[in-house]
């Protein structure tokens, strides 16, 4: 059985098709089908967010959406977060702000904070480690990455 | 985040007249990593690409009777299978890898187990498939019967007489000798230093307690992966992560029977380490699977494989007796520490005796070290291995200690610290050393001076990593703008490509950013060791400074060949050539560039070294906590964390090194542990269960950088990515016991132990 | 729980279907005789498909997201509110409905899983999964919730407190669908709180989790109610609980005495989560905890 299905999605504001069988996480479809490696798998069942997309609005761990459920859906991956060459604050704070280590993590988080951000323009400490909890990272300890969306939302807020 | 009226990341600068040194710049590799550009090992991709799943074994000690592979070999979509009898049939030998010694016959068996398996996950076969699912399919084909074999899990079931021997021609290596007997226990050494009898009767106070850690995993976020692919003149290319390109073309030559020179190993960007990507797994398997397909062949560990097909830390027994005058001078101290191997012999026990006194002058000194196999993933690396164990054990006695003698913990460490000039009991004896400034440091931070929360507890602890020198070599060639490309062989887990550059940029007197750092493969640079043992900012980053003065020098003999002048009258400071007596003849890097083809052709620096002049590093906590008396939960409430780099090259990636050690010792002192079941299967190896710090369970982590130079490296250097992550179990449990009275001696305190121990 | 698998990371083949209403879903379900099973966020199904987990034995998925009557969220005249089965918890805790008038729910609602969790994560999904730790059963039973289940024969509605049997076992059939969610107005005097016990502080499985209700009039309990989950083979109303709040003044003996119930009524077994004793002693605790906010929420104290 190796029908495929016809799954036609809108990825960092672009249209795009694909073919995929109903068991291919989406996960797995933005990775080995349409190419889009930036969003990783750790775990593949929802414990470390570092597959963590935007799917019409709000965060999820995209190896626990089937690939045929983004029919029709407008999904934001870390390759759409920037605007060309221009970074995000978000990740010239990472950057700036020595937030990552060895970076597998990084691009789950990044698409975390966008979404914090734009629903929280100015989270406490506390608020941004209860929205991050579900990314897991086991090089930074956390602390410059709390800082780093500290220092973004400041940014954001003055821009 | 709270304002705080104290600085929350202090460097105590020791030199601070370095250009590049010292400063933050942005990491080179940085902008591919926070737009998903970057590649790491699973996000390799190629033409014809076939995915390859491995069998592993149910059971944790058993003998393979026969092994059926014909079903999944007929399983549409597949396209090879292969077991251990796919290897050549080669000598054994002894190989160093990493850090450590392996048998072939050993890395062999544990990638794909011959006769036996001998733990739960341990790899049996592999499949390559058309796509990851219909490999996994396969596996499920595969027929295997088994002959189920009594097993032992812990060093006190290994070493128990009677106890199941996992290995009939394991003998155990007793002080120094084959000893004849038939043991899981694979060696047993001894340091001794002194008289520690007599130490012991010198002692007016004395603590003599056990300790007990068990299986604790790295967890990394990226599981283990390779692509292997075969060309037509024989030689293997290999794309996976490892912190090891050279350990990775070594093993597969031996295991291959094949010549290094006939494999090429481009290592990817890798998701995490700390050591456990030291060994292979996958590697040997997607080769013998790729030879066969004559398609590349790619395979990805799962997070359960990870978990129980890759090499964990051990658990392990601590014994501690330590005894001191009432003054507070330690007389004497015995370490008894058993430590499990897992499957195969090679545990951290003798890392773990290099350490555990380390921080303090002894007169007389006791280590017995067993190195002890059970039916276990076979161990490997996590950050510092062996020293969080001894700590744990003797870092909580020496805290027990200053209790009875009424003196401050930080005080009595002081009254014992070792310093320049101190032999271990392992034998070493120091060169200059940061112990005691960090110390002193603890004691003046501003945490240790606040007064604790109202409920709080609070505890401290020291701990130490010898780091390691070992190979590395450097390329550095001048670009036509006066940028240096400069080409190295650590691959870089937390920053290091950028320190490295920074080390040139010094030499060079240009900036961080007109150096650009390649970490290539095993074609393009010269041997170059691991990306561990706390070395890379040291060696590969001395190798680079060696190269650029290789670079200087001839820079500075072409121009001298430009102005037709003595190059004994010039000078290269800042970028810029001139001479010490013409104020006229000036040149910039710039300059020179541009002419370079002109004058003579291009400048290329090299440098391949191993040095020599390691120095240790010594990190401190101050930890705050606050224990729910009802259901045993700690919360961390402040963490504070001291460390002596010699010199940090890059500040922000040095309190990156610390603070997540910390996290990593925090998360192994509190609720990290492998649960294993009566069948000795992990039930927990799911990031679910088996369960690290997320964001919400961790304070923000406080760092002061101590700087006492390391007198041999020209920077100062000293590698910083270990020693952290050995003091927070010890420096907890201290808190633990300063808040209720109850003193854990058992990994991990989680708060069923804490209540247990409420109870009792 | 884990099965004996191999690596379980890859799906088995599945079929897929997204009916748009009630009827074909229902219709989807019988046909499959038992192997077809609902996908609303997917956070336990497909995790449980990925491990081959026997009691999961579904060849097709039925995506049931597009059903109108699973989407909804109706605040209505008398002052219940009906969430739908397929309604994610991320739009359940930032409606202002529920904000306004039944805030306990968040108190679930935002601790299943993390944030990406609960982008996906649903009430429905959770109550059907039947795990006894299923952090908003004790919360919906707290509630006095009553479940809308459809079937080949029609609608029926079942208090929310039995639906589960058993460990991941439901009186919701294979050929049935769950709907959605009532909320009865519970009226004034009315506070809930669930808390559970997790050694992390986000992202863990419930150790032991406490739903409570009660309702207040005059300084009496009027109603208590007290759920427990991870402590049995299913989420335990314990009666023993309601009968030491109900009638008695708002009081710390009373609050103390249904703590003591909800212990003495808890039968959880030993695991790698957690001691049976431990257990136990938990639930003392959360459910003074719970009741304490739950009385402050009423009003009372």
């Amino acid at each position: 059985m190796t029908t495929k299905t016809h799954v036609q999605t809108t990825i960092n504001g672009e249209p795009v098709d694909f073919l995929c069988e109903p068991r291919q996480s989406l996960l797995e479809c933005l990775r080995d089908v349409i190419g889009l490696t930036g969003t990783k798998e750790g775990c593949n069942d929802g414990n470390c967010g570092a597959c963590t997309v935007n799917i019409d609005g709000r965060i999820v761990t995209s190896c626990l959406v089937l690939g045929v459920e983004a029919q029709g859906a407008s999904i934001e991956t870390i390759e759409g977060i920037a605007d060309g060459t221009n970074l995000h604050p978000i990740q010239l704070a990472f950057l700036e702000g020595a937030a990552l280590q060895c970076g597998i993590c990084t691009p789950g988080f990044i698409v975390a904070t966008k979404a914090l951000l734009e629903k929280n323009p100015d989270p406490t400490e506390h608020e941004i480690r209860f929205w991050l909890a579900n990314n897991l990272c086991r090089c930074t300890g956390y602390d410059k990455i709390v800082r780093a969306v500290q220092e973004a939302a400041k940014k954001m807020q003055e821009a | 985040m709270t304002t705080t009226d104290y600085d929350r990341n202090v460097v105590l600068s020791t030199q601070n007249d370095f250009k590049v040194v010292g400063t933050r710049p942005v990491r080179h590799d940085g902008v591919d990593k926070v737009t998903g550009r970057a590649i790491y090992g699973a996000d390799y991709d190629a033409s014809g690409l076939l995915h390859g799943k491995i069998l592993r074994s149910p059971h944790a000690h058993a003998k393979i009777l026969s092994i059926d592979t014909s079903k999944a070999e007929a399983l549409d979509g597949v396209h090879a299978v292969v077991t251990a009898s796919d290897f050549p049939e080669t000598a054994d030998k002894t190989m160093e890898l990493g850090e450590d010694e392996t048998k072939l016959r050993d890395l062999r068996g544990n990638i794909l187990a011959k006769d036996k398996v001998l733990y739960v996950g341990h790899a049996i076969a592999g499949v390559a498939a058309s796509n990851p699912h219909v490999a996994e399919e396969a596996l499920s084909l595969i027929e295997i019967k088994y002959e189920v074999l009594p097993s032992v899990m812990t060093t006190d079931e290994a070493m128990a007489d009677g106890a199941p021997i996992l290995h009939e021609d394991q003998t155990t290596e007793e002080l120094g000798n084959d000893s004849g007997v038939v043991s899981n226990v694979a060696k047993h050494f001894q340091h001794i230093k002194g008289d520690v009898a007599e130490g012991f009767k010198q002692a007016e106070v004395i603590v003599e307690r056990e300790y007990n850690t068990v299986t604790v995993h790295q967890g990394y976020i990226a599981p283990h992966n390779g692509t292997a692919f075969w060309s037509a003149d024989g030689r293997l290319h290999i794309w996976c992560e490892t912190q090891g390109s050279f350990v990775v073309r070594d093993s597969l030559a031996d295991l291959l029977d094949i010549p290094v020179s006939m494999i090429r190993v481009t290592p990817t960007e890798i998701g995490g380490g700390f050591g456990g990507k030291i060994p292979i797994y996958v590697e040997p398997v997607a080769a013998l699977l790729s030879k066969k397909t004559g398609t590349p062949v790619k395979i990805v560990m799962s997070r359960k494989e990870t978990f129980e097909g890759s090499g964990p830390t051990p658990g392990s027994k601590i014994k501690i007796k330590v005894g001191a005058t009432r003054e507070g001078k330690i007389t004497a101290a015995h370490a008894w520490m058993a430590m499990e191997a897992g499957a195969y012999a090679g545990s951290p026990v003798g890392a773990a005796a290099q350490c555990v006194f380390a921080a303090y002058d002894l007169e007389n000194g006791l280590i017995d070290g067993f190195d002890v196999v059970v039916n276990k993933p076979k161990t490997a690396a996590y950050r510092a291995p062996g020293s969080p164990n001894a700590a744990f054990g003797f870092e909580q006695a020496l805290n027990e200690l200053a209790e009875k003698l009424g003196m401050d913990p930080i005080d009595l460490r002081l009254k014992n610290v070792a310093t320049e000039g101190t032999r271990r009991v392992d034998g070493p004896v120091f060169q200059r050393i940061g112990a005691k400034e960090v110390l002193e440091a603890m004691r003046e931070h501003p945490h240790y001076q606040s007064e604790k929360k109202s409920g709080s507890g609070r505890g401290v602890a020291i701990g130490f990593w010898f780091n390691i020198g070992f190979d590395s070599a450097c390329n550095i060639a001048l670009n036509k703008d006066g940028t240096v490309n400069l080409t190295e062989g650590s691959t870089d887990i937390g920053g290091s490509r950028t320190s490295i550059a920074m080390q040139a940029a010094e030499v060079l007197g240009i900036s961080a950013e007109d150096v650009r750092p390649s970490v290539v493969d095993t074609d393009t640079v010269g041997f170059t060791a691991v990306t561990g043992g706390s070395r890379t900012t040291f060696a590969t980053g001395w190798a680079a400074y060696e190269a650029a003065q290789d670079v200087k020098k001839q820079c500075i003999e072409r121009a001298a060949s430009i102005w037709d002048v003595d190059a004994e009258n010039l000078q290269m400071e800042d970028g810029v050539i001139s001479s010490k007596t013409d104020s006229e003849l000036k040149m910039t890097l710039k300059e020179l560039g541009a002419q370079l083809s002109d004058t003579g052709g291009g400048i290329t620096g090299r440098a391949s070294v191993k040095p020599r002049g390691v120095g240790g590093s010594f990190c401190g906590n101050i930890v705050d906590l606050s224990i729910d008396e009802e259901t045993g939960k700690i919360t961390i409430e402040r963490f504070t964390a001291i460390q002596d780099a010699g010199k940090a090259i890059h500040p922000s990636y040095v309190e990156g090194q610390m603070q997540g050690g910390s996290a990593q010792g925090i998360g192994w002192a509190l609720n990290e542990e492998y649960f294993m079941n009566d069948e000795g299967r992990m039930t927990n190896s799911s990031l679910l269960d088996y369960r690290m710090p997320t964001a919400l369970d961790l304070p923000m982590i406080d760092t002061v950088i101590v700087e006492v130079a390391n007198p041999g490296h020209p920077f100062g250097v000293r590698g910083v990515g270990e020693a952290n992550i050995v003091p927070p179990t010890p420096a907890i449990a201290n808190a633990v016991y300063d808040s209720s009275g109850n003193r854990i001696t058992q990994l991990p305190m989680s708060p069923v132990a804490i209540l247990e121990a409420f109870k009792s | 729980m884990r099965t004996d698998n191999q690596g379980g990371s890859l799906l088995k083949w599945i079929d897929y279907q997204a009916p748009e209403s009630v009827a074909d879903a229902v219709k989807i379900l019988a046909d499959s005789n038992g192997n077809a099973r609902p996908l609303a966020g997917g956070t336990d199904l497909i995790v449980q498909l990925r491990v081959k987990d026997p009691r999961v034995n579904a060849e097709t998925v039925v995506d049931i997201k597009k059903i109108p009557e699973l989407n909804q969220m109706d605040y209505d005249k008398s002052g219940g509110l009906t969430i739908g089965a397929a309604v994610p918890l991320h739009l359940i805790y930032n409606n202002p409905d529920v904000v306004k008038h039944f805030p306990a729910i968040i108190d679930s609602a935002s601790l299943i899983g993390g944030t990406p969790i609960q982008g996906r994560a649903t009430l429905g999904g959770n109550l059907c999964n039947g795990a006894p730790s299923g952090d908003s059963i004790p919360n919906l039973v707290a509630h006095n919730v009553v479940a809308t289940v459809a079937g080949p024969n029609g609608t029926r509605e079942i208090p929310v407190e039995d639906v589960c049997t058993g460990p991941r076992q439901t009186s919701i059939d294979s050929n049935e669908l769950l709907v959605s969610l009532y909320f009865p107005n519970p009226g004034d005097g009315f506070g809930a709180n669930y808390i559970r016990f997790i050694p992390r502080n986000e992202m863990d499985i419930a150790v032991a989790g406490a739903g409570v209700s009660v309702k207040i009039s005059d300084g009496k309990f009027v109603d208590g109610r007290v759920c427990l989950a991870s402590v049995a083979p299913k989420p335990i109303l314990v009666e023993g609980s309601s009968k030491a709040l109900i009638g008695q003044p708002v009081s710390d003996e009373a609050i103390q005495k249904a703590a003591e119930a909800a212990r003495d009524a808890a039968s959880p077994i030993s695991d790698m989560r957690g001691t049976a004793e431990y257990r136990k002693h938990l639930c003392e605790v959360l459910t003074r905890r719970a009741l304490n906010t739950a009385v402050e929420r009423a009003g009372g104290k």
